[in-house]
């Protein structure tokens, strides 16, 4: 989008249209003729993937609503009757219900290599918040979507997620009572929720278009992290990245598809295949994989309200971050001690992660105290202090240099 | 997934021909990929194995006397079951067939003369018709006037088609299985 | 970069490592694996197992189990017992369903059709919870599925029964099982030597009714695994030959770069 268009209609109709509705134009400018640098790694390639995954979700998501029931008495059953009776039922549901994880997957690598090369940095900061914006509505949709299958985790998962809002002083039991319709997690409850899940995924798609638009204004970030200087540092991005995309694509999907047919229900949890029953508590409450490190974000405080602002707060520095980390450069390529606070960083979300799956009790807790400590200590202290003591490495010229001098880059 | 690469119009290609072979392979092989997951997508909307098995029924009919109608139901649309009288029979019988919209004489549209089976969806538009009325003494449509006569034959308005015969058989004398 | 993957990918591995036994912990006592003719990327059904575990089902777990997802037609599908259509009718007819209302409101009964679901041994859950001491006996339609450990926990629990320790005390109504959390059960062991007479003369051990009704339900809670893994197969084939493809188209158009 920056630049001039470099789209030529061929024909008298793409003519007519162009002068009415230059959508021909605004796609080749997108998607065939942007200018990318050449040097993206296959770290960049989760974007083209992310897009697909969201697809996915949505075309299987609506497939499903054509078969399941939102009602407590019947929600189970429906989702039973799609796996047993539905042509393909079992094929759809598995895909949607693992796509949410695959999706999780690619987000996650997509925002630890937005990490790693320094691509929330200026000028890019409006691009990353409106990621962290998906991110969040990512997180909600997969939330209710768990509620739906209406097991015994939807129905404990929504009751202690839900109860969260009740620590907020005052208003609190009211904004739960008003989020269940009702004095507990029930058939308002689902209902909603099956709205709502229904219209978030439209919603990421807005912002997506808004993250892609932010994107193509100032350009690809790269592994350098260098900005553009000449054309000569660029390739169109079709067909070079479209092909690099679809390649990544098809391992990615190899993934995808060993956990659809050889292993669908790993990722989820035995108990969701027990109807939900508001009487019996599992005994282990556990959230999907990717909200652990923020559970044990919340389970680490003593505190209700505390654990709750604690756990609203991991997502809500994500915002901040642009102006956190001090650093004029980009690419960790070039800063060698910030680096290894990346892989601290890295180790440390996994660490809270493994704990959220544990009992909040003994030395789990402690540990989660101190990997919750860690996880701000990187944003507020450690990045602001980086920028200022560390001595990067000497950055290259341009884009175009490091790639003619040598291969081993790093 | 769809990626359908464009044979490039390079100025140093070498093999163009091993080249443009790829590129075909590889968008041919998409394709493929493609068609196989759009079949699930769109045999999911068919009727599914819990449908299927209800797909037949059975009716017992010891309780109709002559001159009498019941109304059933199959795969969610009506069936009027009439034991038709001797009146009904013989005027059904008595007109030609050459005259009628739909062409089809009495003895094809019934297993035994006295009990007309059939599916009570109007062949225009799908409203379900009223028994023992209209200018036939059959059945007449209030939807859009179409009139049926005692056969259940389209005689006069804008229905194509005599009423359907769905697929049925007598399991014994007062028992019948209709699917 | 490399370095940092390596490290990362190193202490992934280790927190998966550490995960996997943390969740199935808990007191009970860890159930062996069994070699199920279902498991792996091309396991299929044992059908002769498949058949025995109903009859295993239909005479001893049926009188306090139900399976309300399954209806008598699964059983003659593909993938699964494979019992004939004229079988099916039969098995169904054994039963008696109530339908209705007729045309005078009355409710009737009548033999089950292949199309009915299993027939339930109580009216509601407090008729189950009340004629079992309390226990509420739970569905087995997707038992296997709705048990961490799976097939193997449920034929160790079926299997495992033992008289209980010196200093475990046992209240009336409960049975001391291993593997059962916390070591207790409601369900007193259901099986024991020639409780039933196998229609293929296999000999009626306990440790082979296991097997078998373990295997059944493993069907119920799964009818679509043959296909499913099937199917899998084939896509894995067709990924493997395209990612194949897109590498050599992107290194034939990345090579006219330099």
């Amino acid at each position: 989008m920056s630049g001039e268009s470099t789209y030529n209609p061929g024909t008298g109709f793409t003519q007519w249209l162009d002068t009415r509705l230059p959508i021909l134009r605004l796609a080749h400018d997108s998607f065939i003729d942007y200018p990318t640098p050449k040097n993206l790694n296959y770290w960049w390639t989760f974007g083209g993937i992310l897009t697909f995954c969201l697809v996915t979700q949505i075309v299987t998501g609506i497939i499903l609503a054509m078969h399941y029931t939102p009602h407590v008495d019947f929600a189970f059953n429906s989702v039973e009757h799609i796996m047993r009776n539905v042509n393909y039922g079992w094929l759809i549901r598995y895909i949607h219900a693992n796509g949410a994880s695959m999706f999780f997957i690619a987000v996650y690598i997509h925002m630890f290599r937005g990490l790693y090369y320094g691509s929330y940095k200026a000028p890019r900061e409006v691009l990353w918040i409106l990621g962290v914006v998906i991110y969040l509505l990512m997180m909600a949709a997969a939330f209710m979507g768990y509620v739906l299958p209406w097991g015994q985790m939807s129905l404990w998962g929504a009751t202690v997620i839900t109860n969260l809002f009740g620590a907020i002083p005052l208003i609190g039991e009211n904004i739960a009572i008003w989020l269940w319709g009702g004095y507990s997690v029930d058939n308002p409850t689902l209902n909603r929720f099956f709205s709502l899940h229904y219209l978030i995924p439209f919603l990421i798609f807005g912002v997506v278009i808004l993250h892609i638009w932010a994107l193509h204004v100032p350009g690809n970030n790269n592994p350098t992290g260098i900005s553009v200087k000449t054309k000569q540092d660029t390739i169109p991005f079709h067909p070079y990245y479209t092909v690099k995309d679809g390649f990544a694509l098809a391992i990615f999907l190899i993934l995808f598809s060993y956990f659809i047919f050889f292993a669908p229900n790993v990722l989820g949890h035995a108990d969701n295949y027990i109807q939900a029953n508001p009487l019996v508590t599992p005994a282990h409450i556990v959230p999907e994989w990717y909200l652990l490190p923020f559970y044990a974000i919340l389970r680490a405080v003593p505190d209700k309200l505390g654990g709750v602002a604690l756990m609203f707060g991991a997502i809500f520095v994500l915002f901040l971050l642009p102006w956190l980390d001090t650093s004029k450069v980009r690419s960790a390529r070039y800063r060698p001690l910030f680096r290894q606070f990346y892989v601290l960083f890295i180790l440390d979300c996994l660490l809270l992660g493994y704990l959220g799956a544990q009992p909040a009790e003994g030395i789990y807790i402690v540990l989660a105290r101190i990997g919750t400590i860690y996880y701000f200590a990187h944003f507020l202290v450690v990045l602001p202090v980086l920028g200022i003591v560390e001595k990067p490495k000497a950055i290259p010229e341009s884009i175009s240099e490091p790639v003619l001098a040598a291969k081993p880059a790093e | 997934m769809a990626e359908q690469e464009k044979p490039q119009t390079s100025p140093e290609t070498e093999q163009p021909n091993r080249r443009d072979f790829l590129y075909l392979a590889t968008g041919a092989f998409a394709a493929v990929g493609v068609a196989n997951v759009v079949w699930p997508l769109v045999h999911q909307m068919n009727p599914d194995a819990s449908v299927k098995a209800l797909a037949s029924i059975e009716v017992d009919l010891s309780s109709v006397e002559t001159g009498q109608s019941i109304t059933v139901t199959w795969r969610g649309k009506p069936v009027f079951i009439r034991r038709r009288t001797e009146a009904e029979i013989t005027e059904a019988r008595g007109v030609a067939i050459t005259d009628l919209p739909d062409p089809q004489g009495d003895g094809e549209r019934v297993q035994k003369d006295e009990w007309l089976v059939m599916v009570g969806i109007c062949t225009h538009l799908g409203c379900v018709p009223l028994g023992q009325s209209g200018d036939f003494n059959g059945w007449f449509c209030p939807c859009h006037g179409s009139h049926y006569d005692t056969s259940g034959r389209i005689r006069k308005g804008p229905a194509p088609k005599n009423l359907e015969v769905p697929t049925y058989e007598f399991v014994n004398d007062t028992r019948i299985k209709i699917g | 970069m490399r370095k940092a993957i390596k490290t990362v990918l190193g202490a992934s591995l280790m927190v998966v490592g550490l995960l996997a036994p943390a969740q199935a912990a808990g007191d009970a006592k860890q159930p062996g694996v069994i070699d199920w003719s279902f498991n792996g990327p091309f396991g299929t059904y044992d059908r002769d197992a498949l058949r025995r575990g109903y009859q295993v089902y239909k005479e001893v777990c049926a009188s306090c189990h139900s399976m309300n997802q399954l209806s008598f037609r699964n059983l003659s599908q593909d993938g699964g017992p494979e019992f004939t259509e004229a079988e099916v009718k039969a098995l169904a007819k054994e039963y008696v369903v109530e339908d209705g209302p007729d045309d005078y409101g009355d409710m009737f009964e009548r033999d089950a059709l292949p199309s009915d679901r299993f027939v339930a041994p109580y009216p509601n859950d407090n008729a189950a919870r009340a004629a079992n001491g309390g226990a509420y006996p739970p569905d087995l339609s997707l038992i296997n599925k709705a048990r961490s450990g799976g097939p193997d926990y449920i034929h160790a629990l079926l299997s495992g029964y033992q008289d209980a320790p010196e200093g475990v005390e046992m209240r009336p109504g409960l049975y001391y099982n291993p593997y059962m959390a916390g070591g207790k059960i409601a369900m007193p062991s259901p099986l024991m030597e020639d409780l039933l007479e196998y229609g293929d003369g296999t000999p009626a051990t306990v440790e082979q009714m296991s097997l078998d009704v373990t295997h059944f339900l493993n069907w119920a809670a799964e009818p679509e695994l043959e296909a499913r893994k099937r199917t899998g197969f084939m896509v894995l084939i067709y990924l493997a030959i395209f990612a194949g493809l897109m590498y050599a188209t992107m290194r034939k158009i990345w090579a006219d770069l330099h």
